[in-house]
């Protein structure tokens, strides 16, 4: 009796075990039923490479370029912004901060990490926007630049506390070596702990830029939602996953336009998978 | 020849730059926040439905359809979780099948959340027909927060020494009692850490809830896990960018009471985490 206990019970725990395994293949999966329809009506070039995003106008025009350049240029500011300032708080944190002052900070990241997007958004629409709105001398503050200085906040934990582990697990006796040779803290920092930790770092990079991409609400909120291609970072513009969110709610179950949300969807999907999976593969070349 | 001393100072004082330029933001914000916010509690504000359009009255049906899609949530992401930890902790081996494991846990705690949202609308509403109701959402946000919980109760797992367990396997204890009795008592702490976590993720999270169950604007409380409801993280982002001239003090209220739930809960964690290190006897 008790042994048909335990082997339904570890069987059950084998079950659970591939549980991941099996709800990624699903979201997969299901996002290919309902995206893949769309090839039918409008070819994938056409899809990803079409200029104008014109979903309710008849006959719809579906192509995401404008999209993708948004989620690009929206990105590439918030890493511009997020990687320096964000190793260099790591390196801060990990090797110059006193112990007291390195929990503090470290409670304040955590804390910043908790905040949801959608209260980081509605701060971002009463501060941001119209801070860079008069900066600028815009008609509106509603533009990329607004978004990617928000997201690059969101980056930053990631990018943080994922660096400082790296920074962390370099051996002491480096350091030491370092040190022992007459070099200072910083030449020690640059030339020994930096090159060290790259390939964690190379991760926190990678996975900071993966949470930018997948952010939907605060980039909603705060980039002005233009579904046009974008010619300055001053402008409006509207990412992928944006799209999604602002237009499924419309969008009738099994029209074009909702077989193209999920399109996106796939698109995101993918993207998300290449640089989760590329950052895993840097972090454990680590150990 | 430059100063290595010198360089050294102008560096260090960079990269303490760098350091406030994130922590000074993130105490600004919390302060405008509680600031602007608190004028708007009150226990009107807390337990009223909303009315005219959102532009008065209160929050109640959003802080109890959170509550409802935040318990639903982990009644089904802890159980399978916590197995899910057991199993790669106790149970694999250093193999592929282990490889392509935390391969999927690292990609699902990476998918961006409106994919979920996408996925819970295909899946639960339109393909098991549950409409856009609690169940879906909940379900919706269970699996978002099933990495959080399996990676932390994972570690607490782990934590617990081996020697634990050898005692208890020479005494004749057969591998499921061993991990019933020994491990899983051990591992409270880490484990409550991880699901108070993930509950303070399911409760700030809205991209994954705007097409499973939330609510636009509803003013009565849910009768069954069939219904919809309205959820405080898609409640203000309705009333800062889709109502117009809403009562500033409302939008801060709101704001301020969706992140004070989430930073109690994150503050628990810490405390729990906290007292369990102190506490640790080996």
């Amino acid at each position: 009796m008790r042994k048909t206990k335990e082997f339904i019970i570890e069987k059950l725990i084998l079950v659970c075990g591939l549980a991941s395994i099996f709800f990624v293949v699903l979201i997969f999966l299901f996002l290919l039923k309902e995206g893949l329809a769309l090839f039918n009506i409008v070819g994938p070039l056409k899809f990803l490479f079409g200029k104008s995003w014109y979903p309710i106008s008849e006959p719809p025009q579906l192509g995401i370029l404008p999209l993708i350049l948004g989620s690009l240029l929206v990105t590439f500011g918030a890493a511009i912004i997020s990687i320096p300032i964000g190793i260099g708080c790591a390196i801060y944190i990990a090797e110059i901060a006193p112990l007291k002052i390195k929990e503090v900070l470290k409670a304040g990241i955590e804390l910043l990490a908790a905040i949801p997007s959608v209260v980081l958004g509605f701060i971002g629409i009463v501060t941001l926007v119209p801070l860079v709105k008069n900066v600028f001398h815009l008609p509106t503050g509603l533009t990329a630049l607004s978004g990617s200085i928000m997201l690059a906040f969101m980056a930053m934990p990631t990018i943080v506390s994922i660096a400082e582990d790296a920074l962390y697990s370099v051996p002491k006796n480096y350091k030491e070596g370092a040190f022992a040779l007459g070099a200072t803290h910083w030449q020690t920092i640059w030339r020994v702990m930096l090159p060290a930790a790259s390939s964690g770092i190379v991760a926190a990079v990678m996975l900071g830029i993966g949470r930018v991409i997948g952010e939907t609400m605060a980039v909603m909120m705060i980039t002005g939602n233009a579904a046009v291609i974008p010619n300055s970072i001053l402008a409006p513009v509207r990412t992928l996953t944006a799209t999604i969110a602002a237009e499924m709610g419309e969008a009738v179950v099994g029209s074009e336009h909702y077989f193209a949300l999920f399109a996106i969807g796939i698109v995101l999907f993918v993207i998300s998978f290449a640089i989760n999976a590329t950052a895993d593969l840097f972090l454990h070349k680590r150990q | 020849m430059r100063n290595p001393h010198r360089t050294q100072k102008i560096a260090f004082s960079l990269l303490f730059l760098a350091t406030l330029l994130i922590v000074v933001p993130v105490g600004i914000i919390v302060v405008i926040i509680i600031q602007k916010g608190l004028p708007a509690m009150s226990w009107q504000f807390l337990t009223d439905i909303p009315r005219q359009g959102m532009r008065a009255g209160g929050i109640f049906p959003a802080i109890v359809g959170t509550l409802y899609l935040v318990t639903g949530a982990i009644l089904f992401a802890l159980p399978i979780g916590l197995l899910a930890a057991v199993y790669l902790s106790e149970y694999s081996k250093d193999n592929i099948l282990n490889r392509l494991i935390r391969l999927a846990i690292v990609n699902l705690a990476g998918v961006p959340s409106v994919v979920y949202g996408l996925f819970g609308l295909a899946l639960f509403v339109v393909f098991f027909k549950f409409g856009a109701s609690i169940l879906s959402g909940s379900l919706t946000l269970g699996i978002m927060i099933l990495p959080i919980i399996i990676t932390t109760s994972r570690e607490a797992l782990e934590s617990v020494p081996q020697s634990f367990r050898e005692v208890s396997l020479s005494l004749g204890v057969s591998k499921w009692q061993t991990i019933r009795h020994i491990v899983l008592p051990n591992a409270i702490p880490g484990i409550l850490t991880g699901t108070i976590l993930g509950l303070g993720r399911a409760a700030g999270e809205t991209a994954p809830i705007l097409f499973t169950v939330a609510a636009f604007y509803l003013p009565q409380l849910p009768d069954s896990i069939f219904d919809q409801a309205m959820a405080l993280p898609y409640h203000l982002y309705v009333i800062s960018t889709q109502v117009p001239n809403v009562d500033e003090k409302i939008r801060y209220g709101t704001a301020l009471v969706l992140l004070a739930m989430v930073l109690f809960m994150n503050l628990i964690a810490i405390i729990i985490r906290y007292r369990f290190r102190k506490l640790k006897k080996w």
